[in-house]
Formats: C-alpha cells, sequence, structure tokens
C-alpha cells in the first residue's frame, strides 16, 4: 500500500467514526475485552479458584466486585472468565463460518440439485427455536464444553450459508468469472480465489453480530447447567450461582459477571452494526 | 382457483418438508442420545439375554429407517413417550403446561409491540438525528442483555429492595386458588369468571417474566419498523399526501405506519421463535411452570424422552406459527392477490 493509500484509508476510518462515535465506542471495548481475553490470569489480583474465609463481602477496596460463597474474588473470576467464554464463541463462530462458506459456495455456484438438499436441510434447522435446538444437541452428543462449541456453531451455520450462497450466486455469470474459466482454472479454483473473496465483507459483518448471539447462547446453556461446570470460572454460571444469593440480598454476586456478559454481547452488536454501515450503508436497518 | 387460493395452498405444502425435516432431525437426536434404552428398560437387574428381549421389544434391534416409521406412527397416536421424572405421557406433560408459556410470549410481544414500533417510527421520522442513534443504543442493550440476567436483575430491584413484586414463584402466590381451566391462560380464565382478585394476583406474577422477554425482543421488532417505516415514507403515496397538506401525523401514522406494519408482522414470526427459545431461560429464572422450565428439569435428569418431546414441540409449534402468519398476509395485503393474476 503507498503512503497515499494508506493515509487516505485511515481517514476514511477516522472519517467514518467520527460520523458514528457509537462505533468507536464499540472498538475500545473490543480492545478492552482482547486484553482481559489474553492477558486475563496475569491481570487480576486474586487466584479466581482459590477460596478464602472473606464470604459474601459486598464490594469494597480490597474486592472490587466482592466475594462469593467460598471467598473467592468475584472480580478476579469475571476477568479470568473473559478468555473461556471468548474462546467459546470464537471457536463456535469459526465453525460455523467454515462450514457456512462450504455450503454457501456449492449451493451459489453449483445450484441444481445441491442447492436444494442444502437449501432445504438449513430451512429445517431454521424451523427450531435455536435455543432449544442448542439444548437438543448438548443433550445428545453430551455435555461437555466441546459439544457446546458445536452446538452454536450448527445454530449458527444457516446464517453465514445464507449469505454466502447470495453472494456467489449473483457473481456466478460475472465476466470476471467467464474470464477467470477461459484462462484454465478449474470450478473450484474459480469459486475459492476469485468468488469467495467477494462475499467476504458481508460475512464480517455476519460473524460480529454472531459472536454477540454466541456468547448469550453459549452463556444461556450453561446457566442451565449445560457446557462448562463448576468450579470454572464463566459467566453464565456465575450468574446461575449468583441466583440463588439475590433474594437474601447479595447481588453483587449475578450483578458483575451479568454486566460483564452483557458488555461483551454489547460490544459484539454495536461492532456489527458499525460494520454494516462501513460495508454496505444500504442495509442499515 | 383464485390467485390468492393457489398463493395459500401454495404456501401450505411448503410447510410439509419442514415439518418432515424436523421430524427426522427430532429422531435422529433421539438415537444418538447417551445411554442404551434397552438396558435402561430391562431394568438393574437384567442379563444379556433379557435385554436383547426388551431391545426387540422396543424395536431396536431393526434398521434406522424401519424405526423411524415405527417413531413416526407412535407420534401420530399421540405417543410421545413416557416422561421419567413424572411418570406421565410427554404429550399431556406439554400439552398441560403450554398455556403458562404462551401466556408468558404472547404478553410479552404485545408489551414489547407497545415499545417498539413507537420508537422504530420515531427513529425513521429523522434518520442519523440524536434520537435515531439513542433508540439504536436503547434497543442494542435490550438484545445485549441476557434474558436469565435480566430477570434476576428485576426480581432484585422490584421484589428484594422495592418490595413491590409478589415472590418470584411461578404464576400465582399460595394465597389464591386456581382458575378453572377453561383456556388456561389465567389472565382469561379469571376474567371470564370476573375474579379480579385473582387476576390481579396471576398480573402481578406475569409482569416482570414479561418484561424481562420484552426487553429482550425490542431490537428486532423497532428495527424492522424502522426500515419498513423508511422504505413507506420514501414512496410516492407519502410524498402526494404531504403535498395534499395532510398534518405530519396523519401522513405518518395514517399512511405510512399502516403499510409498514405488513413486515413488521412477518418479522413478529420470527421473534416469536427467539422469545420461545429464550423462554426457556426466563421460566427457569422465575420458576414459572411452563414447557421451557420442564425441559430444563428434563434435562438436568437426564429425562430424554421429555426433551425429545419438548424440542419436537417447539418445533413444531414455530412452522404452525410461520405458517398461520404468512396466510395472515396473504389476507390482509390486498396487493397479493393481484400480483399473480
Amino acid at each position: 500500500m503507498s503512503a497515499v493509500a494508506q493515509h487516505s484509508f485511515v481517514s476514511h476510518v477516522a472519517y467514518v467514526l467520527r460520523q458514528n462515535p457509537v462505533t468507536l465506542i464499540a472498538f475500545t471495548l473490543l480492545a478492552a475485552l482482547i486484553v482481559c481475553a489474553v492477558f486475563g490470569p496475569a491481570l487480576v489480583p486474586y487466584d479466581p479458584l482459590a477460596s478464602s474465609d472473606t464470604i459474601l463481602q459486598p464490594p469494597s477496596a480490597a474486592h472490587w466486585f466482592g466475594t462469593d460463597h467460598l471467598g473467592r474474588d468475584v472480580f478476579s473470576r469475571v476477568i479470568v472468565a473473559t478468555r473461556l467464554d471468548m474462546a467459546i464463541s470464537i471457536g463456535a463462530v469459526a465453525l460455523s463460518f467454515v462450514a457456512g462458506s462450504i455450503l454457501g459456495c456449492i449451493a451459489g455456484y453449483w445450484g441444481g440439485w445441491f442447492d436444494s438438499i442444502i437449501s432445504r436441510g438449513l430451512d429445517m434447522i431454521m424451523a427450531f427455536p435455536l435455543f432449544v435446538l442448542a439444548m437438543g444437541i448438548v443433550a445428545a452428543l453430551g455435555n461437555t464444553v466441546e459439544n457446546v462449541i458445536y452446538a452454536t456453531a450448527v445454530i449458527n451455520t444457516p446464517f453465514y450459508a445464507r449469505v454466502v450462497r447470495a453472494e456467489v450466486n449473483i457473481r456466478r455469470e460475472a465476466g470476471f468469472v467467464q474470464a477467470a474459466k477461459l484462462a484454465g482454472n478449474s470450478d473450484y479454483r474459480i469459486v475459492a480465489m476469485h468468488i469467495f473473496p467477494n462475499a467476504l465483507p458481508p460475512m464480517m459483518v455476519q460473524v460480529s453480530l454472531n459472536m454477540g448471539w454466541a456468547v448469550l447462547n453459549a452463556a444461556g446453556l450453561s446457566f442451565i447447567g449445560l457446557g462448562v461446570r463448576p468450579p470454572t470460572p464463566e459467566w453464565g454460571i456465575m450468574v446461575a450461582e449468583g441466583a440463588n444469593y439475590i433474594i437474601s440480598g447479595e447481588w453483587w454476586l449475578a450483578l458483575f459477571p451479568g454486566l460483564w456478559l452483557m458488555l461483551a454481547v454489547f460490544t459484539f452488536n454495536l461492532l456489527g452494526d458499525g460494520l454494516r454501515d462501513m460495508v454496505d450503508p444500504r442495509q442499515r436497518l | 382457483m383464485t390467485p390468492r387460493a393457489k398463493i395459500i395452498s401454495a404456501r401450505i405444502l411448503q410447510a410439509i418438508p419442514v415439518v418432515i425435516g424436523v421430524v427426522v432431525i427430532t429422531f435422529l437426536l433421539t438415537r444418538s442420545l447417551p445411554g442404551d434404552p434397552a438396558v435402561y428398560f430391562a431394568g438393574d437387574a437384567a442379563d444379556a439375554e433379557s435385554i436383547q428381549e426388551v431391545r426387540q421389544a422396543l424395536g431396536l434391534d431393526k434398521p434406522l429407517p424401519q424405526q423411524f416409521f415405527i417413531y413416526v406412527a407412535d407420534l401420530v397416536k399421540g405417543d410421545w413417550g413416557n416422561s421419567l421424572s413424572t411418570g406421565q405421557p410427554v404429550l399431556s406433560d406439554l400439552a398441560r403446561r403450554l398455556p403458562a408459556s404462551l401466556e408468558l410470549t404472547l404478553l410479552a410481544l404485545f408489551l414489547s409491540c407497545l415499545i417498539a414500533i413507537p420508537l422504530g417510527v420515531l427513529a425513521a421520522v429523522k434518520p442519523g438525528s440524536w434520537r435515531d442513534h439513542l433508540c439504536r443504543v436503547v434497543v442494542t442493550a435490550g438484545v445485549s442483555l441476557p434474558t436469565f440476567f435480566t430477570g434476576i436483575l428485576l426480581i432484585y430491584i422490584f421484589y428484594y429492595v422495592l418490595d413491590i413484586a409478589p415472590s418470584p414463584l411461578g404464576r400465582l402466590g399460595f394465597l389464591y386458588i386456581e382458575p378453572d381451566p377453561v383456556t388456561g391462560f389465567y389472565l382469561i380464565d379469571t376474567a371470564l369468571t370476573q375474579d379480579w382478585e385473582t387476576f390481579m394476583g396471576a398480573a402481578k406474577q406475569l409482569i416482570l417474566p414479561a418484561c424481562t422477554m420484552a426487553i429482550f425482543t425490542l431490537a428486532p421488532i423497532a428495527r424492522m419498523t424502522r426500515a419498513a417505516m423508511l422504505q413507506a415514507l420514501s414512496s410516492d403515496f407519502i410524498r402526494t399526501a404531504r403535498a395534499a397538506g395532510l398534518s405530519q401525523r396523519k401522513v405518518l401514522i395514517g399512511y405510512a405506519l399502516r403499510n409498514a406494519l405488513l413486515p413488521v408482522v412477518t418479522t413478529l414470526g420470527m421473534v416469536f421463535s427467539f422469545a420461545l427459545g429464550a423462554n426457556v431461560l426466563v421460566e427457569k429464572v422465575f420458576a414459572w411452570p411452563g414447557i421451557g422450565s420442564y425441559a430444563v428439569d428434563a434435562l438436568v435428569a437426564s429425562d430424554y424422552a421429555a426433551v425429545q418431546g419438548f424440542v419436537l414441540a417447539m418445533a413444531l409449534l414455530f412452522v404452525a406459527l410461520n405458517l398461520i402468519i404468512d396466510l395472515l398476509y396473504a389476507v390482509i395485503d390486498p396487493r397479493i392477490g393481484f400480483e399473480a393474476s
């Protein structure tokens, strides 16, 4: 990239962020989340699994978010949990990205029977209330963290496949595709190297919107006791444990992990909206 | 056949493969459940031979396709298996608990529409204004709040701190007597018998879970309203109406909103779907005796017939609902019949 082009790209991004301060906030929050996920265990003052005598303490200078029923520091647990929650959602989103891309390319490029079968199959997945299907899948495959990732990936795949299918389909007969064919490229090469890259911008929007869903979904599953087990710090479980203390007034146990979870989902949702504005201003809903 | 009847029957036909697919997926989920049902039903004292007998009795030795047809035949006959934890047939358990879930979900959607549609209209009147941004942030925050967390927060505020909500345990406080089931919706049943005291009791229990779910469903409805309003406002008939000197109010509500409501109704189907999913968590938090908490309890107790029945019931409910909404759409939108002719 030349210096001029680089300058104009930077100024374009700066322009977009100035026009839409909400997106700027979202990027800042994302950076904070990434720092927590990467350096989490090194940043926190206490061991997230170590219990102590100071149980059910309200927030104080020593324990910013208070302590839980085993005397563990809630702040440390919330921060450390970032990595696990992110790992589950990123894993799930990456899986559905890959599966959705492959299915979408096949359906969009070759069409015909492939298209009918794949599209109907995806419709069937969408026919279930998605959280309910995820519950069913985890119940069927077994109650482990990996299966929570698979279940989340399955319920999100149709969204990616649909985007890719539409993007591939409209370019199937495009001039540059015919030129690539004449130049002797194989079908696989054309789909992978020439057509699919065009689907990436809308896919990035989808990824960002989907990350929020994936985080919510994973936390929801562990809230009802699927996937992650205690004493592992994870937001959904911490809210579930905190729920037992809320009616006796120990609000900090559920509030902080819940807020953190909301913040993460909020970040991804805002980011998705912002990215959509950048990629395609017309699509903004 | 009129064009409209043709569209309607085509739409009904379209639902059939989806229903078949739903049944196939549920069947495959059941067959991949961990544990061997033959060993389970044969009991602790069973030897290899009696397990084999039970396997034959259950039809588990047959090839998978044949098992599938037996499964479908049982479903059609209304035999969805028995729940291990309640000992009752799954279908009757679900039927008994369904009204509680529907009452909650429908009220939540109603509340959500009351707030989200005006928000969407407000945002669409001046796109890009501070109101627009505010609406966007508010609804995004709503959809980012995990329902189980919102529920706990509302319980803390309204039950523990302010002490104006009843204890979050089920559909009615223990002081009240359950109304005779007519529709199974407590609000309607008590209104029918004019038992206003119980009506208020049920309403108080219902309001927090309904608000929890309403907050979560604001975003899609508000966004769809905004998008549909933007489109309606940019169309020719609005320009004509403005040129004719109609008041802003008349143009917005009488012309633009009426046309914008059609796509919003369609979105409601999708929203209902994820409200059903979210229901599971909300019911768990409020100890609401609906089918969602039934499924969670079943899941914890490894009661697979119940889980499977729940998944299937939810999916069928959802397919039926989408069908109804599409049909309604065909009935209320006068343009649909004409386009086809």
